[in-house]
């Protein structure tokens, strides 16, 4: 018998490369361009996959053991929290409404991210990109579930958040975050990455991620806190992932760089739009704050940000345009679409209120410049409205901007007295903007954007109605049809939090845990 | 003994389930994470725009199959598998996966096996990573096109089970051999004759546009003819008795996953053939085409590994295959 002979020891690097370099192959018996079929319709030039740096080297059975272990720790959690009610521990129960923008509005919308990372995972020909990509598919939908699993005892004791699937696809503000993705996946493959794998999970991601997990931490709702933090070690892999994969690219071929461009400066802008429901969500319905949206634009933007273009700059990168409007408007955001949100509370899936008088000096410390001037004088009207008995809702629908779903509300750079609006005419029919940018978004791809389901037009349309609805009846109210249609329990699941189920059933429940009544 | 209820503080929920699962299960009553992780995830309608790389589908289309479902949701997954159940049940696997290999490399039973097993095992199982590759791809595609997260959450499962098995046929190689041995097999999986069948089966599968004749010809007819002749007669059987027992070792986490997964790939095609006699005979079509390239194409591998047995041990599989599909409500 010969003696074992003692092996090489392999390098993690290598033997990773091992791992997963060379398992391709290129096809001959199909071509590879009908094997790869979306490999290069956007003009992206790619001239070497093996040049591709993997971002973290992960063999399958570590991954199936250390995820294994991190969910074992997060399900033992929701399972305590759901036990011993820990709903009830939450500083006050406005604080759940944020929990249903998040059902609601971002774990279907993780479980989007999910199916297009495993459409871009099979449509890149490199092998790196692929379990990359593929790997982070599998991630994504643990995050819906693991939300939808934290959440579900939410379910159990609030309104608003059991029917969050027919929601999404439904509530006309829901298409906010929604056309985002849907957009982000009708791109190709490397469009794809840039949207979501660079502007969304490496740029904008501090900002979507921070405010709600440290919402979450600050507001006693450990529930949604551990899946925050559960995913952190999946969120740190996946912005290594944008950034490989706009490094690789622009090194590739120089002519990526007008498309990669191109690119970073309309995603950066659809997702800032979309972040206007956290700016909103950050600075009034947290019962107990973390920073203000302005703050956090700062701190996650324009420092952190400010860096990472600096870095790209030697690819030829600039910073995303319009972010001179973004500096200004990140005095007026927040408010303008919470007195949005607020008007339309009748036809939304949560509850709003307006600030108290406490909140209120907190706005103006931190919009010195802006909240006593144009929004103090309005909400407080409005309070003083309501405790006349007179609550506002408004009745008619807004317009809304073409491309980002938001109603017309955003004023013009530089004059938060004017709305801003926008149109471009295209094949004799008009379309309408809130911004430069939505509108130049639009004007690049007319064919794609023209095709936007606009809550309002459906609704006009006579396209948010159940079946057996007749519109052309006597009498016909659109409002509760549409609410039927959503699936939201008119005063149940909307109107003010003040005189809400919610609050009635938390402060019962609470008083029943902590008083001897 | 008598047992203390703990006491706690009991409050009434307004509702035990979310609105659309109780619709699935018969009512407002407490779901499993299963149910409620799977159920109507996957957006069905008022999409925003046509996919530019293919405008005459939406983003989930269920014209994008010849199979027609009434409800997409009455695909069930006998294992359940939602991440934290699929995770935790590869995390077990692949422990004993790792004591297995510790024990083949500490016992020194690499340098006790007979050359020609050793010589065997390398030339069948290591062009293997690249079919596992394909099936990493082709079931990528599948969730990918899928509809409906009962049936397309399962494939990205298995997309990475191929992945992980790829790796432990890496491991096998590098544990028998070395790195050289990796390069000699992907030149045998592109050149050597006897490859060529499966690789051109899979290529072909790579083009294919129905997602469900995809399942059939990689989940249900490939997988079905390959795992039973490479793990099943030839690693546990044949190897085994010429003192290979090592290599049974080394795809025990093979053997193992293709019994739990062919569970699934079965509740699959039960359920799509059931709903309707147009699904059992496109099914059917589909499935007597394949097994009858499948059988093919595993052909020369068999009868390089069994010789003069091969041919029997193919009808055998053969035999199986079919009236394991008959169960299916499958007709051949």
């Amino acid at each position: 018998m010969d003696m074992p002979v003692a092996k090489k020891k392999l390098g993690l690097k290598e033997r990773y490369a091992l791992m997963t370099r060379g398992l391709d192959w290129q096809t001959t018996y199909q071509p590879m361009d009908k094997v790869f079929p979306f490999a290069k319709y956007e003009g992206i030039k790619i001239h070497d996959w093996d040049k591709w740096e993997d971002p973290f080297r992960l063999t399958m059975d570590a991954y199936w053991k250390y995820q294994a272990e991190k969910e074992k720790k997060l399900y033992a959690i929701i399972d305590a929290f759901a036990q011993n009610n820990g709903h009830l521990g939450v500083t006050d129960a406005r604080y759940v409404n944020t929990l249903k923008l998040f059902l609601n509005g971002i774990s279907p919308l993780e479980y989007m991210a999910h199916r297009g990372f495993a459409h871009v995972g099979r449509a890149f020909p490199g092998v790196g990109t692929r379990v990359a990509c593929l790997m982070q598919s599998l991630d994504e939908i643990r995050h819906s579930q693991t939300q939808i699993h934290s959440m579900s005892n939410y379910n159990k004791y609030y309104n608003g958040m059991h029917s969050f699937p027919k929601m999404l696809q439904r509530v006309w503000y829901m298409s906010v975050p929604r056309s985002f993705f849907d957009d982000a996946v009708t791109a190709g493959p490397f469009e794809f990455m840039i949207a979501v794998g660079f502007s969304f999970e490496y740029v904008l991601t501090n900002l979507l991620f921070v405010p709600f997990v440290s919402g979450a931490a600050y507001n006693g709702d450990m529930g949604a806190m551990t899946f925050g933090f559960s995913a952190q070690s999946d969120e740190a892999r996946h912005m290594t992932l944008g950034l490989e994969v706009i490094k690789f690219v622009l090194e590739q071929d120089p002519d990526n760089l007008p498309i990669v461009q191109r690119w970073i400066d309309k995603w950066t802008w659809r997702g800032y739009r979309v972040l206007t429901l956290v700016a909103m969500m950050m600075d009034y319905m947290l019962p107990k704050r973390v920073m203000s949206w302005k703050e956090a634009w700062e701190v996650y933007f324009e420092q952190n940000g400010g860096a990472l273009f600096k870095d790209l700059a030697r690819y030829g990168i600039r910073p995303p345009k319009w972010l001179d409007q973004i500096e200004f408007d990140k005095d007026h955001i927040s408010h303008q679409a919470w007195s949005t949100l607020y008007q339309y509370g009748g036809a939304s899936n949560f509850h709003t209120w307006m600030p108290s008088d406490e909140e209120m000096d907190w706005l103006s410390a931190k919009y010195p410049n802006t909240f006593d001037k144009f929004y103090r004088p309005r909400f407080e009207h409005w309070r003083d409205e309501q405790k006349k008995g007179n609550r506002f809702y408004n009745m008619t629908l807004p317009m809304l901007c073409q491309t980002c779903q938001i109603p017309m509300i955003f004023t013009e750079p530089g004059d938060p007295t004017q709305t801003c609006y926008r149109e471009s005419t295209h094949k004799g029919m008009k379309y309408h903007f809130c911004s430069d940018g939505c509108k130049e978004i639009f004007d690049h791809e007319p064919e794609k954007y023209k095709q936007s389901w606009l809550p309002v037009h459906q609704i006009y349309q006579g396209n948010c109605f159940n079946p057996g609805v007749d519109p052309t009846a006597e009498g016909f109210k659109p409002l509760p049809v549409v609410l039927d249609y959503y699936g939201v329990g008119f005063g149940r699941d909307n109107l003010d939090f003040e005189g809400s189920e919610d609050q009635k059933n938390f402060a019962a429940w609470r008083g029943a845990a902590t008083t001897n009544v | 003994m008598s047992t203390i209820d703990l006491r706690t503080v009991t409050i009434k929920p307004l509702r035990h389930t979310f609105t659309h699962v109780a619709e699935r299960i018969g009512g407002d009553k407490p779901a499993t994470r299963y149910q409620e992780g799977t159920f109507d995830i996957q957006a069905t309608h008022n999409f925003h725009y046509r996919p530019t790389w293919d405008p005459d589908h939406e983003i989930f289309d269920r014209a994008r199959t010849a199979i027609v479902m009434k409800d997409w949701y009455a695909f069930r997954d006998p294992r359940q598998f939602y991440y934290g159940t699929y995770t935790a049940a590869r995390a077990r696997q692949q422990e004993t996966a790792e004591s297995n290999f510790a024990f083949v490399e500490s016992r020194g039973l690499v340098s006790a096996l007979p050359e020609a097993v050793r010589h065997l095992a390398l030339e069948l199982l290591l062009p293997l990573r690249h079919l596992e590759w394909g099936g990493n791809m082709n079931n990528a595609q599948i969730c990918d096109y899928g509809y409906g997260t009962a049936i397309s959450q399962p494939h990205i499962y298995k997309a990475m089970d191929h992945l992980g098995i790829a790796q432990y046929l890496t491991r096998v190689g590098l544990l028998l051999a070395d790195e050289t041995a990796l390069d000699a097999a992907k030149q045998q999986w592109i050149a050597d004759p006897k490859w060529q069948g499966l690789r051109k089966y899979v290529e072909d599968s790579f083009v294919l546009k129905d997602w469900f004749e995809l399942f059939v010809a990689h989940n249900l007819v490939l997988d079905g003819l390959l795992y039973p002749l490479v793990y099943e007669r030839i690693v546990d059987d044949d190897i085994t008795m010429k003192g290979g027992s090592a290599i049974a070792m080394l795809t025990l986490f093979m053997t193992e996953w293709y019994g739990e997964t062919a569970k699934w790939v079965d509740a699959t095609i039960k359920t799509a053939a059931a709903e309707s006699p147009a699904n059992a005979q496109q099914l059917s079509q589909w499935t007597r085409e394949y097994l009858q390239r499948g059988v093919r194409a595993i052909q020369p591998i068999a009868r390089h590994a069994l010789g003069a047995n091969a041919e029997a041990v193919l009808g055998d599989i053969e035999d199986q295959f079919k009236s394991r599909v008959a169960k299916l409500g499958l007709a051949l």
